[in-house]
């Protein structure tokens, strides 16, 4: 292994990157616009202004003139400490005990002052006993942004990586490099650094840059969000170099990498979550790299989890990064 | 005379197709080697395997008396058919970047010299024209100072005032007794460059030697050229070979003045008449058929 055979192809690599200015443009906007667009899209009035979670909920709902009320979405909840998480974020109004006549709120949240205003209007004379909690409000725009950031650093890992070596191998250029003395190793660990190196900085970019636009919750530390983010890289890097590793065609790669994209897009929970999904689904979805970095870097933007309650998805991603490397490099062909 | 690379029963089957059927090749040091062929006679094959980028099937292939390995890769330089370059790069980036993959260099500004790359030097390799582009294909084949050049089919697609400028460049490196493997398709420019040619069809080497051996060899007859529209048809009884082409018809003598007398006997016009010796083009054809190859 040369250091200077693999530093030089490292830095034609950036050159290459950094002097497309559509490509390095869109790999910087969209995902903005992205962001941008969603917390405008979900910051008007839906159709149900208020939520409330029932706890106990035996399907019943005729005894109090409250639950008659249109425009409040009851949803049924199983487990009240993840609902009471959910009401100091302001993710749920309230949360209602119908069995032991209970109901709490968020005190500093608007929502929750007018439905209890509701609920006493409609419960008259009084049964149920306020229980108070409060907590800093997370919004849609706080929940999506991991899967963003995510999903982004996907799109550029996979079609960065596997479909740059695919072209270079169309064109000649891997065969021209091959008459020369780099070895594989070196142009395949230059590729993927360069790519890692840009990914991460245009994710911090795109951080920096979506916090001041648009703002969001960071409960957890940044250090352990970037683990996170570096080692989801290097596992979708290596993901794509496996694609790469023998296509001999643009179309084939951009259909391999598509069909792998798509569908850990929709099952990773980017955009929605995958609570209601069917169990397979949810089973197929641990499949996916991108899973792993949306649940870790959820679970320390939202839930300030530090890198040792994340550990069973960071195992995850090394294993992946290390098989898909290994075998990759193997297959790998010049030509 | 030293080989420098030699090859013995070289084979290369690919599934059902027998590119190459064992070929030995012996190329000394300094000298400029044509490998000529129609399409599809393995050629490329061949020199794909000599440059060490496609494993033979069987056979052996030898670099001063050793296998291809690390000193190969170091001292030799190689101008493919069509090589892209990476995008976004300039012509003196890339030929840093090539130059950082090896041992050895020639200083930078011999090369940019020697292959004229001054005026298009610091420019977007995507905004090279043809010729400059292969001026600059060639500077990055011989960044590494080369001991042997691969250069295949260098001058395909370049305009007759690059081709020249091109052949002076490969007549500079060869002033520097460098070895050179050249394929291509003008039969005047292997004539003009090579010390010996061998000519391959259906995966064989079917003549080998200097141009003028291989045409003494072949040839002992000159080719007498009538514009088509000065010859008659049906033509007057002739006791040589005539070959009608489409504009002109070519009689085919060892005695000039013998064919001459007939063709005045048929009453035929001489003045656009033109008498030339046979080139490696007509042996290129006698050999390989004039069929049309794919």
């Amino acid at each position: 292994m040369s250091f200077k055979r693999f530093w030089t192809v490292f830095v034609h690599r950036n050159w290459e990157f950094l002097r497309d200015r559509s490509s390095l443009t869109w790999n910087l906007l969209f995902p903005i616009s992205l962001i941008a667009g969603f917390t405008f899209a979900f910051s008007g009035p839906g159709l149900d202004l208020y939520k409330v979670g029932l706890l106990n909920d035996t399907g019943d709902r005729n005894g109090s003139e409250f639950f008659q009320t249109r425009y409040i979405r009851f949803i049924p909840i199983t487990d009240p400490s993840a609902a009471l998480t959910k009401v100091e974020r302001h993710q749920l109004d309230m949360l209602l005990d119908p069995a032991g006549r209970r109901y709490w709120i968020n005190e500093e949240s608007p929502k929750g002052y007018v439905l209890e205003r509701i609920l006493r209007g409609a419960d008259a004379p009084p049964t149920f006993h306020k229980q108070s909690v409060s907590g800093r409000v997370i919004r849609y725009v706080d929940w999506v942004l991991p899967g963003v950031l995510a999903m982004n650093m996907m799109f550029s890992c996979l079609f960065g990586v596997g479909y740059v070596i695919v072209r270079y191998r169309k064109n000649g250029m891997l065969k021209r490099l091959k008459a020369t003395p780099l070895r594989p190793l070196e142009f395949l660990s230059a590729q993927i650094l360069s790519r890692l190196l840009l990914v991460l900085v245009s994710t911090v970019l795109v951080f920096i840059g979506t916090d001041l636009f648009v703002g969001f919750a960071m409960f957890g530390s940044y250090l352990a969000l970037f683990v996170v983010f570096a080692l989801g890289a290097v596992s979708l890097l290596s993901l794509g170099l496996l694609v790469a590793a023998r296509a001999t065609s643009e179309e084939l790669a951009a259909g391999l990498l598509n069909a792998l994209s798509w569908p850990m897009t929709f099952l990773s929970g980017v955009w929605f979550s995958l609570e209601g999904v069917h169990p397979f689904l949810q089973q197929c979805a641990q499949l996916a790299p991108l899973t792993h970095i949306i649940d870790a870097s959820r679970a320390i933007m939202i839930d300030g989890a530090s890198l040792a309650d994340v550990s069973g998805h960071l195992l995850v991603l090394a294993a992946m990064s290390l098989g898909c490397m290994l075998i990759g490099a193997w297959m790998f062909r010049w030509e | 005379m030293n080989a420098l690379l030699e090859t013995r029963n070289l084979v290369k089957h690919f599934r059902g197709v027998n590119a190459v059927n064992g070929i030995d090749l012996a190329i000394p040091t300094g000298c400029c080697f044509g490998l000529l062929g129609p399409n599809g006679a393995g050629k490329t094959t061949t020199v794909e395997m000599l440059e060490g980028i496609q494993q033979p099937t069987a056979g052996d292939i030898r670099y001063r008396g050793e296998a291809l390995g690390a000193r190969f890769r170091q001292e030799v330089g190689i101008m493919f058919q069509s090589t892209a370059l990476q995008d976004f790069i300039t012509g003196r980036e890339n030929l840093r970047m090539f130059g950082n993959f090896y041992t050895r260099t020639l200083p930078f500004g011999e090369l940019i010299e020697a292959c004229a790359l001054g005026e298009f030097l610091d420019r977007d390799t995507r905004k090279l024209s043809g010729g400059q582009r292969q001026r600059l294909l060639l500077a990055i084949a011989l960044v590494n100072d080369p001991e042997l050049i691969f250069l295949d089919e260098p001058t395909t697609g370049l305009d007759p005032q690059a081709r020249r400028n091109f052949w002076e460049l490969i007549h500079r490196i060869k002033a520097r007794g460098k070895t050179i493997l050249l394929t291509t398709h003008y039969m005047e420019e292997a004539y003009h460059l090579c010390d010996e040619i061998a000519i391959m069809d259906h995966g064989r080497i079917i003549a080998q030697g200097t141009p003028h051996e291989l045409l003494e060899a072949h040839f002992d007859d000159v080719v007498l050229q009538l514009p088509a529209a000065d010859f008659p048809d049906p033509p007057p009884p002739l006791s040589h070979t005539v070959v009608r082409g489409q504009n002109s018809v070519e009689i085919l003598t060892r005695d000039v003045t013998a064919a001459i007398r007939e063709l005045l006997a048929g009453d035929i016009s001489l003045t656009r008449l033109q008498i030339r010796p046979r080139t490696l083009e007509d042996l290129f054809l006698e050999l390989t058929g004039r069929e049309l190859r794919a």
